[in-house]
């Protein structure tokens, strides 16, 4: 494999960017009591990832070298105005995406994953194609931790066996802890290489 | 004199009663990545305190010049300009520290403790107030990450604030300064305010009870 499939398995697996930098948290947390809305949220998360890398690089190459403190501020800006154009966009030519989507897609512009990956992906250099790889599997990590959260979630549910006293935030964060040091066996990846 | 005591009151709120991390369940971001000892979590609180500080001061000056559909917009930007700030600052003066909080200083800007502050209470309250409500979330987010930093300090490296507490022959739980181990420790911390607050509302309803027959 190559460099770029390196930062995609890196990124998905071993460097989780919620199991492992704790980024994206809130949504993590709270949105994930439903299998479906999870996955969809997850869908929309890719998607903004994607956008984002393209955009820092843009700013990064073009922009901030004659800047460089002004850095945060326009990630912030430039990243929430392109996505809420975006929005309208997919408004306006595809209903049945917007409904699926769209409606996450405001929430998760705040969302400290996204500017983390700008910035994360700004500190180690990457070029174009490398973040945009990254932007992809940083995506579909969270993508895929939220699921199985969510699947977890649901199971217990259903189980119904809880004591009151532990149910939400509490119980959310310790089977977190759980999923975070299953993912910590990936790490063995990269050494064994 | 009345006056004096509300701010006080707004102070103490943020520090327990309405405490941001135990109660709200806010910030978790910065809050777990840098917890990994009590020195970094001291950092990340006074960095978090100053830009909740500063914002606050500027968003409750400026709260009636703020149109009100692009509030939000301003809000960030402000706070983004507070932790630029921070992050410059803390580059020039504390290198080392810089260096180990890395990329979650300017991540302070997503934490959503601070945005909501500025919706919440800043932007509607006088200069005053939010001083006093900013000093008290401030302070109850420190109390926070220090107290999280310790515990994963001591039990994954046996020690606090780099001084070693069990001498040579304390076996580390390492699990405990790597990420799996801010998740569980938040989350038994939750658990016992959880405890607290239960038992506290059953104290309450006996004794009004008991006045209830009486």
């Amino acid at each position: 494999m190559g460099d770029l499939g390196w930062i995609f398995i890196s990124t998905l697996l071993i460097n989780n960017f919620v199991l492992a930098y704790f980024l994206g948290l809130c949504p993590f947390l709270g949105v994930s009591n439903k299998l479906e809305v999870s996955f969809r949220l997850g869908l929309a998360t890719i998607f903004v990832m994607v956008v984002t890398a393209l955009c820092a690089w843009i700013l990064n190459t073009y922009v901030l070298i004659y800047a460089p403190y002004l850095r945060l501020i326009s990630f912030i800006v430039v990243i929430a105005s392109v996505v809420q154009l975006i929005e309208m966009a997919i408004k306006k030519l595809s209903p049945t995406l917007f409904r699926a989507l769209g409606i996450f897609l405001p929430l998760i512009t705040t969302n400290c994953a996204i500017l983390g990956l700008a910035i994360f992906a700004t500190n180690k250099g990457y070029g174009l194609w490398e973040g945009l790889v990254y932007a992809l599997g940083a995506g579909m990590g969270f993508t895929l931790a939220i699921v199985l959260m969510a699947g977890m979630r649901q199971e217990v549910e259903k189980a119904n066996a809880m004591p009151k006293l532990i149910k939400g935030f509490a119980f959310n964060l310790i089977i977190s802890g759980i999923l975070s040091m299953a993912f910590m066996g990936f790490a063995g990846l990269f050494s064994s290489s | 004199m009345a006056k004096e005591q509300h701010a006080y009151e707004e102070f103490m709120k943020g520090l327990w009663r309405e405490n941001p991390v135990f109660v709200q369940v806010l910030g978790l971001c910065p809050l777990l990545a840098v917890t990994n000892s009590a020195i970094n979590g001291l950092a990340m609180g006074l960095a978090s305190f100053f830009v909740l500080l500063g914002s606050s001061i500027l968003v409750s000056l400026l709260k009636s010049y703020i149109p009100k559909q692009v509030r939000i917009s301003c809000f960030i930007i402000i706070i983004a300009t507070f932790v630029t700030v921070v992050d410059y600052s803390l580059a020039a003066a504390m290198p080392v520290i810089h260096k180990e909080l890395g990329a979650f200083i300017p991540l302070i800007v997503c934490n959503c403790l601070i945005l909501g502050r500025m919706e919440a209470f800043a932007s509607r309250n006088t200069l005053r107030m939010s001083i006093a409500d900013a000093f008290g979330m401030g302070a109850g987010f420190l109390f926070a990450l220090v107290a999280l930093g310790g515990v994963r300090e001591i039990l994954g490296v046996g020690e606090l604030f780099g001084i070693s507490l069990f001498g040579p022959n304390f076996e580390p739980w390492v699990i405990m300064i790597l990420p799996p181990g801010g998740f569980i420790t938040l989350g038994v911390m939750l658990l016992y305010f959880n405890w607290v607050e239960e038992k506290k509302n059953k104290l309450d309803k006996q004794l009004a009870a008991e006045a209830g027959v009486n």
